[in-house]
């Protein structure tokens, strides 16, 4: 059987910074893998070399068993970024974003059909921003802005979704409106990789988790992963003060 | 003297006329690309490229080439040095499009002096509206007409670009190349605008025109109505502020548009300073 997302001993430098060490870790449709790690263990590294942004020095990516640009042409990978990375004054709206996600699929000028539209309609129903889609990105709080990019994966059909820190800055309510999102996709057959400081969320959020730290030290259940000698080795000796 | 006649005696004028049509072109074409150098960011990027084609017009000309192919090469090699200053010294990016854009310019200042032309290479630096020929203007006209056309049939890809390059990624569309189709087409706006207005204008036009109207609308798409609206206008009235007050017509044109980003920023309806300090106080004093 062919994994949705196979990352094999990827090594990726910075100049004299290791970002990178031999990262390895293989995730199938239908789950959903919190990728956990501190500030500079490269889970962003990571993800920008699915997206085709950093080219590793070594080691590969396969999306869907194939060549990870073939995939991506096929709008397979969807990305929710981080926050601060988004520039929330851009005058865009809500659906101005969500129809970002089919420009793979339109002509040269990109102009939605009728098709896309739906799609559209349909990611921000499923995402409850139907009523907010006219507004502009910024007008929206924490946890409606992580579900409009949520909704521009779906929007897109990505089959390997990609979420920079989604729970950073967003509301309980929010929160669980994200996680149970991120469920149905995986039971629809998406594999949902979710990078996050957040320890508590992971056992309701993720079937399995991968403690990253230049590379994958632990690959398991959430509990596996959240036993404090294996967070000790990512987060070092601070960590008995997370429960 | 009835105000219709006093719209319509400049225009008895050919000289007019043609500085009328070029300001008009130049401000379109320099507004619509301002809404996306001013949203990526990269204002100081405009103004450097358009002061660094000026050795590559000088050239293009003592050899006998198309202006724009010059331009386009020395705006691709300001790009390349910028970036190649900032890499491999300790130089910060600021200083690094300081440093080449007006070393760039100087060269190209240079160029001019050593260039025997009975032409109006010296215009490029101040622009020389009033002095625009019938063959200028089918250039301007037709470069004009190329880059607005290429920026609108890309212009989502263009936003995409500026708003979320890493998606672009994601879904297999390459910034890198539409970051190079940007900046293309800006080194050919500068060539379009160069001729006629000079490098000072040039740079306004870039910059003023979309920083106004991003204070104006939440919406993209009207932005780009909007900026070129709003610059023509501008160039239109302080030529003919320029045309009664007998001032400098470029300088009187930056200074219209000047002038109206600040009126925008004080009173504009949704982000005036002034607006919504008002706006403010008349929330706290409740009315009985």
């Amino acid at each position: 059987m062919t994994h949705a997302l196979e990352v094999r001993d990827l090594h990726v430098r910075y100049g004299t910074v290791r970002a990178l060490d031999g990262a390895s870790l293989t995730l199938d449709h239908g789950r959903v893998c919190g990728l956990v790690g501190v500030n500079g263990s490269g889970k962003s590294t990571l993800f920008k070399c699915v997206m085709g942004v950093v080219r590793p020095d070594a080691g590969t990516v396969l999306v869907d068993g194939t060549d990870p640009a073939a995939a991506r042409r096929r709008g397979a990978v969807g990305y929710v970024p981080q926050s601060e990375d988004v520039d929330w004054t851009f005058p865009l709206s809500v659906r101005d974003v969500v129809m970002t996600g089919r420009y793979g699929r339109l002509g040269v000028t990109r102009r939605p059909r009728h098709t896309d539209h739906e799609a559209v309609d349909e990611a921000l129903a499923r995402v409850e921003l139907t009523d907010l889609a006219d507004r502009q990105i910024g007008r929206l709080s924490g946890g409606q802005r992580k579900r409009a990019f949520v909704a521009r994966g779906l929007a897109q059909g990505a089959t390997v979704l990609l979420l920079d820190e989604p729970f950073a800055g967003v509301d309980k309510r929010s929160e669980a409106t994200i996680t149970r999102l991120l469920r149905e996709l995986a039971a629809a057959g998406a594999a949902v990789l979710v990078s996050t400081h957040d320890l508590h969320a992971l056992p309701a959020l993720a079937d399995e988790a991968a403690l990253l730290h230049g590379r994958v030290l632990v690959h398991g259940t959430p509990q596996d992963v959240l036993r404090p000698e294996n967070l000790a080795l990512a987060f070092g000796s601070d960590i008995r003060e997370v429960p | 003297m009835s105000p219709l006649d006093l719209l319509l005696e400049p225009l008895t004028y050919d000289f007019m006329v043609r500085a009328l049509v070029t300001i008009v072109v130049a401000s379109v074409v320099c507004a619509v690309l301002s809404c996306w150098l001013v949203l990526i960011g990269w204002s100081l990027m405009g103004d450097a490229v358009s002061h660094a084609v000026l050795p590559g017009v000088v050239l293009a000309y003592v050899v006998g080439a198309p202006f724009a192919l010059g331009a386009v090469v020395f705006g691709v090699l300001a790009v390349v040095l910028i970036g190649f200053v900032r890499d491999t010294s300790r130089v910060k990016e600021d200083a690094a499009i300081g440093i080449v854009f007006t070393s760039l310019f100087a060269l190209g200042l240079v160029l001019v002096s050593v260039t025997p032309s009975q032409t109006d290479l010296n215009h490029i630096v101040f622009g020389n509206l009033l002095g625009v020929s019938g063959t200028d203007l089918v250039q301007i006209g037709a470069l004009g007409a190329v880059v607005l056309t290429v920026l609108l049939v890309k212009r989502r890809d263009l936003t995409l670009y500026a708003f979320d390059p890493m998606h672009a990624h994601a879904i297999g569309i390459s910034p890198r190349r539409l970051g190079a189709l940007l900046l293309g087409l800006l080194a050919l706006t500068a060539v379009v605008a160069l001729q006629a207005v000079g490098v000072v204008l040039v740079v306004a036009m870039l910059i003023v025109p979309g920083a106004t109207a991003y204070l104006l609308t939440d919406r993209f798409s009207r932005m780009l109505l909007v900026a070129p609206s709003l610059s023509a206008a501008c160039g239109v009235v302080g030529l003919y502020v320029s045309y009664y007050a007998d001032t400098a017509s470029g300088a009187t044109i930056v200074l219209t548009q000047g002038v109206v980003f600040a009126l925008v920023h004080l009173f504009g309806p949704q982000r005036g300073v002034v607006t919504t300090r008002l706006t403010r106080r008349r929330l706290r004093t409740p009315t009985p």
